[in-house]
Order: C-alpha cells, then structure tokens, then sequence
C-alpha cells in the first residue's frame, strides 16, 4: 500500500491506495466522486478526463499514487461557488450539447482545458482537441457548438442539430 | 490488473537502485503504453518505477553545440510547446495521440517502447539523435533493433535525448485514426552532410531508414528525386488496415511530401 496525499477540487485528500488504483477508481471508489465516468477504461474515449495540475489527462491511465501532491480538479470541482453551472456547463445545456449525458463530464474538462490555452479557438481547432473524447451518440454537433458559444463567439449562424 | 508496489523517486540514481533491486522492477514513463498493457495482464511487474517526479529528466534545452536536448521524462506536449528550435520535432510531438495522452506520454517512455508504429522513433533515427541513458550515450542508427526491442538493458533508463537540429526536416503521417498512431510515417531531415530518411509503422523491423532514398536526396532535395525509386513491400507489414505494398507505397508518397513541405 502507498501512502497518497492530493488536492481534489480544492479539498485536501489523503489515503492508502495499492499501486494498481487508477487516479479514476480513486476518484469514484474512495473519494465517491463518481462524476468521472469510466467509458471504455483503455483511454480511448476520454470520459475519465480531469485535470492535474492544471493539465488534462485521462484518468483511467493514471495511478492515483502518480497523483501524489498534485492539484486534482474533477467535473464535481466545475460549478461555480454558489453552486450554479459555470459557462461551458451552461452552454452544454443551452446548445443541448449532449445526448444521453455519458462522455460530458470529460466533454467539459477537456473544453475547459482547451478554453484555458485558447481562449477563441475555431470550430476545426474545437474539432482537433476532441479527437480523445468519445460521444456514442455522436452529438458532436452541438458539444462543439457549445464550446463555441462558452468561448463568447456568435453560434446563431451554425445550425442546430 | 496484477499487484504491485509504485515507487515514485525523485533522483535518477535512486530510481537506478530501485530497478536494479529486483528483476521484477520495471520503469514507468507516463504510462500511455504500459498502464494499458498492466490492465490486459500482458505485463506482471512486482513494482513499478515512476520516473515521472525526476526534475532532472525533464524539459527542453539547447546545448552549446546546437543540439535540443530533452529530458527522457518530457511529455509529447512540452515538446510539442518547447522545441520550437526544432519545428519538425515539435510539430511531431503536437500530432501525438490526443491532448490527454499527449500530457502523460513521455519521449523517454515512447523510445524505450519502440513500437513499430510510433511516431518518435522516427524523428530519433532520422535526425541521428544520441540516446542518453544512465550508463551510455547511444547512436540511433545501433538503439533501435526491431519491433519493441532496443538496444536498452534491462534496469536502463533514458535520460536525455539529443537531437542534432538539420538545416531543413519535417515528418509526415498517416493516420490510423482508431488508434492515432502512424499507419505509416516518414521523417526526413537534410543535413550538410547529406539527408537522412526514416521510416516508422511500415517495416516488419520497426522503424527503419530508406537508403536509396537518402542518396538520391542528398545530391538533389526534391520530391522529384524519388520519383523512380522503388521501395518494395516486401518484409512490410501487413495487417487488416493496409498491406506491405499498401505501406510501402504510403512511405514513397509520405516521403516526397516531407521533402517538399520541409524544402
């Protein structure tokens, strides 16, 4: 057993973990964020994606004691203070930026992520960053519009889906 | 996946000890290969050893002589944002994988791997890149000895890469796009000495290097210049997604666009 210690969503966490627990059975099986979805668990699809250190990453393919000391940010840690959704969240749901729900968590931290190194990115840079992120009901129409509009540009010409 | 124990040193030489300790010991780069590997149960390591929380094995810098060295723990997106001083290199490291991969992988990692259709291999055997390790320095053109072997000992663990910056180079590739590795790619770099083309996801041996293409390049720089040759898909892979005529053809045509796009 490892002795691991993190930050996850601004909360100090700490555990033991055997070396094989994936930063994502931590998340969902000890700290019970179950947030972070488990989609194909072989870092294809890119629905266990939060952030550490500010980066994202696929938490299926990372151990939790890889994690130790790290800054942990998970789809729990999105909202805003007073519990309200935060733009990409919000544009999701104004744009229906999803179908049956499964691949949005790691839909919205990998926007985030891409909105925090380009604040106005192009539909076809929108498009590039997503090639990790997996929707199996193919809405990828409206997420990428979502995007678009949580990054303050005009969607009202694209149409919907 | 089987138990085993995670040690995270933070010192090259404690990691070396930790490797050395048991022959069950196996390093752990960013884990993009290995962590899926462990999950199939394809791989029973007792413990693993991250070199992911070394300082001294990261980043990206230029050495006295010109170089870009790497550290062997540095993730495909600080390459991807740091060698600018080696666009092709950088530009490679860009199209890796996916963003999320390409924050966890690491160039140490994907060269000590060695998979045949990996995208590094390339660049190190078409640069002429010295593979730094904790024991050696090691040539390119004698480190890469066929599909997932490499002329690394057992407990060795690489450092630092060294790339010689050429005067003009560029990779390209071609997708398979379910698994993001190259289908086929060509890296092709000109130096004053003469030209250097290797070629990664085609050959039954890994990455290799495209000697005919290499002379008729060095006395003359353009896509052109390969037009007559012929390389034979003969020891080529050949699988579901393409047969060895199909990659081989793919690497005569992925060649003369490097060489046109880097000219």
């Amino acid at each position: 057993m490892t002795q691991v210690s993190m930050t996850v969503n601004g909360k100090t966490v700490s555990g033991e973990v055997e070396g094989r627990i994936l930063l994502s059975d931590y998340l969902r099986e000890d700290l019970r964020l179950t947030g972070t979805h488990i989609g194909c668990d072989t870092s294809q699809c890119g629905a266990c994606v939060v952030h550490v250190d500010g980066k994202a990453v696929k938490a299926c393919t990372m151990f939790a004691a890889e994690a130790e000391g790290a800054e942990v940010t998970t789809i729990e840690g999105m909202a805003n203070p007073d519990g309200s959704l935060n733009t990409i969240q919000q544009a999701f749901q104004d744009h229906h930026g999803l179908q049956c729900g499964f691949c949005t968590p790691g839909m919205v931290m990998s926007a985030a992520a891409l909105l925090e190194e380009n604040a106005k990115p192009t539909e076809a840079e929108i498009r590039d960053y997503l090639e990790g992120n997996i929707c199996r009901c193919t809405g990828y129409h409206n997420i990428v519009k979502a995007i678009m509009a949580a990054s303050g540009q005009d969607v009202s010409a694209i149409a919907g889906e | 996946m089987y138990a085993f124990d995670i040690e995270r040193p933070t010192r090259i030489a404690d990691a070396v000890k930790l490797l050395s300790d048991s022959s069950e010991s196996q390093p752990l780069g960013g884990g993009q290969t290995l962590i899926p590997t462990l999950k199939q149960r394809l791989a029973m390591p007792e413990r693993l050893v991250s070199l992911t929380a070394i300082p001294e094995m990261q980043g990206v810098c230029l050495s006295d002589d010109g170089a870009l060295c790497i550290g062997g723990a540095t993730t495909h997106a600080t390459v991807a944002a740091e060698a600018g001083a080696y666009p092709a290199l950088a530009a490679l490291a860009a199209n890796i994988g996916d963003p999320a991969v390409r924050n966890r992988g690491t160039i140490g990692g994907s060269l000590a791997n060695n998979d045949p259709s990996a995208c590094y291999p390339a660049a190190a055997l078409g640069s002429g890149a010295t593979i730094i390790t904790n024991t050696r320095e090691i040539a390119a053109d004698d480190y890469f000895q066929g599909m997932f072997t490499t002329a690394l000992d057992d407990g060795e663990i690489i450092t630092e890469l060294r790339f010689p910056v050429s005067e003009a180079a560029n990779y390209q590739k071609f997708d398979q796009p379910a698994s993001r590795f190259a289908l086929t790619g060509v890296f092709v770099a000109k130096f004053a000495d003469g030209v250097r083309v290797a070629i990664t996801g085609a050959s039954e041996e890994g990455v290799i290097r495209w000697s005919e293409a290499e002379e008729a390049l060095s006395k003359d720089f353009s896509a052109d210049a390969i037009s007559g040759l012929d390389l034979s898909g003969d020891g080529m892979i050949s699988d579901l997604h393409g047969s060895g005529d199909y990659r081989a053809h793919l690497a005569k045509v992925l060649t003369g666009r490097a060489v046109s796009a880097a000219a």
